[in-house]
């Protein structure tokens, strides 16, 4: 697979900040590869390194193997989380804009907005509207697409209609570059980055990302009383519909329990990717 | 106590925002409504708190003293300290003196903002603001807690961080009432309800939403869509056959939440 997207060793700092730090990525053709990360991890910083908005300290960020252009840049579409359409034009009139800016002659609107071709955008329901900003992302017949938390804020089943136009433009070659903090939508990224302070903390698809880490399940009959009994103890406890989850030993967990004569089925269970994400975030977290 | 709505409906002119919903919050409990933007989220939390009248149906709430509430958009004020957005929600629920000098370092200490009493609201992180529009909603340990998308934008650690606050007043007794538009939020719920274009389409404990499901799910490895509701996880197609009967070489799955959760927007389109 054709590498589209690649930073080797980029960096880049502001003032005595550092906000990426030394960091390798790729995107190939044909692949969905989900950056994950808290707010302030860098990952907006190394998007806007790759598509040349920002000049890297070090390192080095090439679009399609080169260093990033006008050219090259018009073979990326991106769709920011504020979707960048214009609310007070139709949608056609929209799609007229964007064929004109990218220099494309594409009439032809797909059939999944045609319906609301002559609707002023602001007034459509936001999962049309994101339907209508990844259209237009999609129109120029980008190689690589850059998403920035794609079906925030949009109900399931719109959600899933959305993955099925990104996998689409994957079957066709497209590489695609996804943000989240939404974690259905990281699982459904064959790659995973995560990022801390700067840096990649963690990369791989979904099972490597989680690896081995666990957490120690407990059921008991008044998870009240449990959950007071290990927060007062210092763990951080998760509360799941019918059990309490928490990172840590069993025997830790059942000795406390123990301690405060509540009986529970304590079991070492695998971690799901958001207790992952958070352990590998607060371990690797060095600022 | 419990608090809900009992076949609630409102009315905005001629669109019914709400139709029809029924849905429980009890003491000691997380329930969660799951929904898209204008599915009717904020409406009917709005309906249940009194913010908003309802056409016909019933509301059952505490008094207004007794009710924490935070919409999707605020919950803070910028201007104002942390300090000083803590006590006016002292104020405002007759929380003062030895009490609130308790609570509030109490609260402060949980959501990591004891050392930052003097900074501005608006100066603070996202996830921050959101910890301190709880932490203000909390103040007065009110029986019925109410969020709108407390979680919204906010990064995975923050929100785990939230929902550990959330549950710590779960488990003094607080019924929480939460929207989220993240599937995968709603299994730290003891009940769910999920509501689209303003009707609930399913509601239960997530276990009981997956233990609904009609008919058969399969999973196709294949370029194509598969004929009949389908949907993607990640490089496969789901296939849900309604009627139970799967098409050759398709391997049966047992739903998960997620698929749970299509399945019954699916059936409802169907249904519509």
């Amino acid at each position: 697979m054709a590498v589209l997207a690649e930073t080797r060793r980029v960096t880049k700092r502001f003032g005595t900040f550092t906000a990426v730090d030394a960091v390798d990525l790729a995107v190939a053709s044909g692949e969905v590869v989900g950056l994950l990360g808290s707010n302030g991890a860098g990952k907006t910083t190394l998007i806007r390194l790759l598509l040349g908005l920002l000049r890297p300290a070090g390192g080095d960020a090439l679009l399609f193997g080169a260093l990033p252009s006008m050219s090259t840049r018009r073979r990326v579409g991106y769709v920011p989380q504020t979707l960048g359409l214009y609310d007070d034009m139709t949608v056609l009139e929209n799609w007229s804009f964007t064929a004109a800016a990218f220099g494309s002659a594409r009439p032809v609107l797909p059939e999944s907005i045609r319906d609301s071709k002559d609707e002023l955008v602001g007034r459509l329901p936001l999962g049309l509207q994101r339907r209508v900003a990844f259209a237009l992302a999609f129109s120029h017949e980008p190689e690589l697409l850059v998403l920035d938390e794609p079906t925030s804020g949009v109900g399931p089943l719109s959600r899933a209609r959305l993955w099925q136009d990104i996998r689409e433009s994957t079957e066709h070659g497209t590489g695609v570059l996804v943000t989240t903090h939404n974690m259905e939508e990281a699982e459904q990224c064959d790659r995973l980055v995560v990022m801390v302070d700067g840096r990649v903390a963690a990369d791989g698809a979904v099972a490597d990302v989680i690896g081995s880490a666990t957490v120690v399940q407990v059921t008991c009959d008044d998870w009240r009383k449990a959950f007071a009994a290990l927060e007062e103890e210092g763990l951080i406890v998760q509360v799941q519909s019918d059990a309490l989850r928490v990172p840590g030993s069993p025997g830790q967990v059942e000795e406390i329990l123990a301690r405060h004569s509540l009986p529970a089925t304590v079991a070492t269970v695998p971690a799901n990717l958001e207790e992952a994400f958070v352990s590998v975030v607060t371990k690797g977290t060095h600022r | 106590m419990t608090w809900g709505l009992e076949l609630a409906s409102v009315r905005f002119g001629t669109r019914t925002a709400l139709d029809r919903v029924t849905l429980v919050a009890a003491p000691a409990t997380v329930s969660i409504v799951v929904g898209g933007d204008g599915a009717g989220k904020s409406t009917l939390l709005r309906a249940l708190v009194g913010l908003v009248g309802l056409s016909s149906g019933a509301s059952r709430r505490p008094p207004k003293s007794e009710i924490g509430y935070i919409p999707a958009t605020a919950g803070l004020y910028v201007d104002l300290t942390v300090e000083e957005n803590l006590a006016f929600s002292g104020g405002a629920y007759d929380v003062t003196g030895q009490e609130y000098a308790h609570r509030s370092s109490e609260l402060l200490e949980r959501i990591g903002l004891a050392d930052a009493r003097d900074r501005l609201g608006g100066q603070l992180s996202g996830g921050m603001q959101r910890k301190l529009a709880v932490a203000m909603a909390l103040l007065h340990r009110p029986a019925l807690l109410v969020l709108d998308e407390p979680t919204t934008g906010v990064d995975p650690v923050s929100r785990s961080e939230l929902w550990r606050l959330i549950s710590a007043a779960a488990a003094t007794g607080t019924a929480v009432l939460a929207t989220t538009t993240y599937v995968s939020e709603a299994h730290r719920a003891s009940t769910v309800t999920l509501l689209d274009q303003g009707r609930s389409i399913a509601t239960g404990a997530p276990s009981e939403i997956v233990g609904a499901v009609p008919g058969k799910l399969g999973v196709v490895r294949s370029a194509a869509q598969p004929r009949g509701p389908s949907w993607r996880r990640g490089t496969t197609w789901r296939l849900w056959s309604p009627s139970g009967v799967l098409p050759e070489g398709t391997e049966p799955v047992r739903p998960d939440f997620e698929d749970a959760v299509i399945i019954a927007c699916l059936a409802d389109e169907r249904g519509g």
